[in-house]
């Protein structure tokens, strides 16, 4: 069930009716029905899979809890008899235990994502190594809904658990509703559930603000989604389809019109999700802060996927870093005099690691993991630059807070980060390059201003269509940026503006995003009888 | 805690870090500043700061870092 | 205080409700220049409803019969309730949406669609659909008829449908906001240009022609809706060349009137009889009769009518008369202007 379909809002408009009216003790149990049916919209045969990473994270969680609890028992039991070393040999014989159960979790799920995410890819390079064309597939199977999604959150749970940060949800029915919260199935975000939990098994009474608050930030999503993202993908699949006719400026335009897409498409639909559990009383993490604002690489990855950055930064990065084994490394490293490097090992395996999962995980392919290491390889070199730009920035202080100086860095990241999304838009890595190169061998000007752009699947109307809702998400992000609530300011407003303002961008909606089968060029040329 | 103002104070001569008690929540210190801090304080004080310990109630202020610090060598 | 609040939410509610009314209205197609098969089953509603015929079928029946040829000759009062591609599924919804309003003596239904079978289309199907009035029949016509992309909620709400006409309005859709030109003579889709049929293509052998129960199942629907309003049923084949009928097909409707004690008329098979000529009958070909071919047909078909069903001049009614003076007029006031065009080379 696509969350812009029909039913997706029957059925978001029927729990939310249902979930004001019942009793507020009930609430999450209704949460967990309707996720549950909502995974099964989207097919039955994919049940067992969230099924097997609930139980198996379910009964982890209480083993690991279960050794926390015994040992704490027996450490207060024995308290004076046990010496000092005699303590710590327990207790890490205790961790050692709590250990492997949480290998054996992660394994075991991950090991499930593995398989049905990337078995394909890994066994048709194997094959590709053995002179195999690679192109009989060994199995097909397709992905379950939001399995990254969940399997990460359940993942970091267990984890949580092991280091000892709360305490299990007992009750598998309220953790099954954790694992399968059907709106961020969709597409995340992926939260934790120290903050989750509160607001998922609390009983919610009606608060007008938060469900029309809630209502409004969805109609925003689906502003972005269908009005923007859904309408500019006729130009994008024209370019992409054809990589040896489209060079130079046309590829140019490709990546702008995808770095586009992909934000409208993706922070759209997150605005759904959100939107949606707010007008629920859930609050969800933010996944974006307004990313093409960033001024570097790393800005940018503090304000794009912050959800799974900060996933990967939590459960991955900081863990290598901070690993024993590594700062031994570090150590000797230091010890042997190489003092650069013993400073840059840790920070730069991590980082490279980091990058190359964060790759893995949007997609089995070899684009990724491409995309994954240029993303790793250019915040290390810009971190080795940081001291070029602190001494740049002394020469020119003015220049920090210089707003033209500043608009250049955003364009600047921008294009940049535009440009590595191009491994994400085009199918192969060495079409990548080729339309790369062509960007600068065979830039035609003449396209922007002759007509090829209305040949590429979107007309005039388009264009004009286009502009003027970037340009409205533009201002919307202003106000953002500066801290301040759109739909606050709105709210503070008369009933005759409120009324203009959300009728208005739902009249947008309705006519201007390209959904149903109106929305297509052959409409309504109909044949002789 | 001279030692560890001193190793602030190369990885951000900028920042004063004696008053500082926002460095995570203003972002002054980032990921890869924080993983060169644990290995330099891995280095001068032989304790283990753990994935588990990085949570910004820990890293806001050099005082806070500090009571960490002795936290993890009182359990050692 | 309570009332003013109470107020303000009246009018915004009649505020938004009329301007998306409004706004569904403008980008539905208005069918007036091009294609106007798309109006044919919304005029039936504008009718007087007292007919004595209604005939029910695809383009099989709406470019074929001419209503005023039998009423002229036969005094026969009737309506086509026909539309481009209509199932039979859709024919059976339609005869019930008919039967809300008046109950006919009897009801011609062209068999032509029933063996063949069509996948459903989009476009058909809105031209057919939108054009009813909303009953339980129209819900069931579109349940029973949509595609797999269709959904019953853009029937309900058109607009979700049609939006993005919104960016290609033309002026027609300002001109026929609210109204619609006549465009059809009581059903009958008007043609004077001609094209003459050479080399019809022969069927081709199909695998087989067993005609799907699902099909016959709505057949006898419709028998089983007219048995239980006394209305006489009577089954055509119109003499269109092409799509092509085979006579497997043809024998097994034979059979199922025989079965039912219905009157089915092969009018393919007496089209000599009926002083059909190809060469200046049809405008397409053979597909489609034009006028003249309409009218020779209807004047024999009107003979069959009168003699095997009974159906009683009702010439001189005052009230028919002067209902069909009007049409008359339109009627060679229609003629005239396609002559006009031809003869300026259009």
């Amino acid at each position: 069930m696509s969350i812009t379909s029909y039913s997706f809002l029957l059925f978001a408009g029927l729990l939310l009716i249902l979930y004001y009216v019942i009793p507020r003790r009930w609430q999450w149990a209704l949460l967990l029905i309707a996720s549950y049916a909502f995974y099964c919209f989207s097919g039955v045969k994919y049940l067992g899979y969230i099924l097997a990473t609930t139980i198996c994270a379910y009964f982890v969680s209480l083993r690991i809890w279960e050794l926390k609890r015994r040992q704490d028992a027996r450490l207060k039991l024995h308290k004076d008899e046990l010496s000092r070393e005699e303590k710590k040999a327990y207790k890490a014989a205790v961790k050692k235990k709590q250990k492997a159960w949480l290998i054996f979790a992660l394994l075991f799920n991950f090991g499930i994502l593995g398989v049905i995410k990337y078995g394909n890819f890994v066994v048709s390079n194997i094959s590709g190594l053995f002179g195999a064309s690679g192109e009989d597939l060994f199995f097909q199977l397709t992905l379950p809904l939001g399995i990254s999604f969940y399997t990460f959150q359940t993942m970091g749970y267990l984890i949580d658990l092991y280091r000892g940060e709360y305490e299990p949800e007992r009750n598998f029915f309220k953790f099954s509703l954790f694992v399968s919260f059907f709106p961020q199935l969709i597409q995340g975000p992926i939260s934790r559930f120290g903050s989750l939990s509160k607001d998922l098994y609390a009983s919610h009474p009606f608060d007008g603000r938060q469900v029309s608050f809630g209502l409004q930030r969805m109609l925003y999503g689906y502003f972005k989604k269908m009005v923007i993202a859904d309408r500019i993908i006729a130009g994008l699949t024209t370019i992409s389809g054809d990589p040896s006719a489209y060079t130079g400026a046309y590829v140019f335009v490709g990546m702008i019109f995808y770095a586009i897409d992909l934000y409208m498409d993706f922070s759209g639909g997150i605005d759904i999700v959100i939107g949606l559990s707010q007008a629920l009383g859930i609050t969800l993490p933010e996944n974006f802060k307004r990313p093409y604002f960033s001024k570097s690489l790393k800005d940018y990855w503090h304000r794009w996927h912050i959800s799974l950055c900060n996933w990967f930064k939590d459960y991955l990065f900081y863990p290598i870093s901070t690993s024993s084994a590594m700062l031994a490394q570090a150590k000797k490293m230091k010890a042997a005099g190489h003092e650069g490097l013993s400073r840059r090992f840790t920070v730069y395996t991590a980082t490279m690691t980091v990058w190359l999962s964060t790759g893995i995980w949007h997609g089995a392919s070899w684009n990724f993991v491409v995309w994954g290491l240029l993303n790793g390889f250019f915040l290390l070199l810009s971190q080795e630059l940081e001291p070029a730009y602190r001494r740049f920035y002394e020469r020119f202080p003015r220049l920090e807070k210089n707003a033209l100086w500043n608009g250049f860095r955003m364009v600047r990241t921008f294009l940049f980060v535009s440009l590595l999304c191009m491994f994400d838009y085009y199918d192969s890595v060495s079409t990548v390059v080729r339309s790369f190169v062509s960007m600068f061998t065979s830039f035609r000007l003449s396209v922007f201003w002759d007509g090829s752009l209305l040949a590429i699947g979107l007309s005039a109307v388009d264009y004009w269509i286009l502009l003027v809702s970037l340009i409205l998400v533009f201002i919307i992000s202003r106000i953002q940026e500066k801290g301040q609530s759109v739909r606050g300011l709105i709210a503070a407003r008369a009933l005759p503006v409120r009324v203009i303002a959300w009728y208005g961008l739902f009249l947008i909606v309705i006519l201007f995003g390209a959904y149903g089968i109106g929305y297509d060029a052959t409409q309504f040329i109909y044949n002789q009888f | 805690m001279d030692t560890l103002l001193e190793i602030l104070n190369d990885l951000h001569p900028d920042v004063d870090f004696e008053t500082c008690d926002t460095l995570i929540d203003d972002e002054i210190l980032d990921a890869f500043d924080i993983v060169s801090l644990i290995a330099e304080i891995n280095n001068e004080f032989d304790v283990n700061i753990s994935a588990k310990d990085i949570i910004p109630e820990n890293f806001n202020s050099a005082q806070a870092l500090w009571a960490l610090i002795e936290r993890l060598e009182d359990e050692e | 205080m309570k009332k003013k609040k109470f107020l303000s939410a009246v009018v915004i509610i009649l505020f938004i409700a009329g301007s998306l009314y409004l706004l569904q209205r403008l980008v539905m197609p208005k069918y007036m220049d091009d294609v106007v098969e798309g109006n044919f089953i919304a005029e039936y509603y504008d009718e007087e409803k007292d007919h004595d015929v209604i005939f029910l079928g695809d383009c099989e029946v709406y470019e074929n019969f001419s209503p005023m040829v039998l009423w002229e000759e036969y005094g026969i009062n009737s309506y086509i309730r026909g539309s481009a591609q209509q199932l039979v599924s859709q024919s059976y919804y339609i005869l019930e949406d008919t039967l809300r309003y008046e109950t006919p003596d009897v009801v011609v239904f062209s068999v032509l669609a029933v063996p063949y079978n069509e996948a459903p289309r989009e476009s058909y199907n809105r031209m057919t659909l939108d054009g009813m009035r909303w009953s339980l029949s129209k819900a069931n016509a579109i349940l029973d008829s949509m595609t797999e992309e269709e959904s019953f909620l853009d029937y309900v709400f058109p607009l979700l449908r049609y939006h993005s006409r919104i960016t290609e309005l033309t002026a027609d859709d300002f001109t026929y906001l609210f109204h619609r030109d006549l465009v059809s003579h009581n059903g009958y889709y008007m043609r004077v240009d001609s094209l003459p049929a050479e080399n019809v293509p022969e069927g081709r052998p199909l695998g087989d022609y067993t005609i799907d129960a699902a099909q016959m199942e709505y057949l006898d629907k419709i028998r089983i809706l007219c048995e239980e309003n006394g209305i006489q049923l009577v089954l055509v084949k119109a003499p269109s060349l092409y799509p092509y009928w085979y006579d497997e097909w043809d024998a097994q409707i034979v059979d199922y009137a025989n079965e039912h004690d219905l009157l089915y008329v092969n009018l393919l098979d007496q089209a000599d009889e009926a002083g059909l000529d190809f060469q200046t009958d049809t405008y397409d070909g053979g597909l489609h009769l034009n006028l003249s071919g309409a009218e020779k047909l209807s004047h024999y078909f009107g003979a069959i009518l009168r003699d095997q069903c009974g159906l009683e001049s009702r010439r001189g009614e005052e009230a028919l008369e002067a209902a069909w003076q009007e049409k008359a007029l339109w009627y060679q006031e229609d003629k005239a202007r396609q002559e006009a065009e031809i003869a300026a080379g259009g």
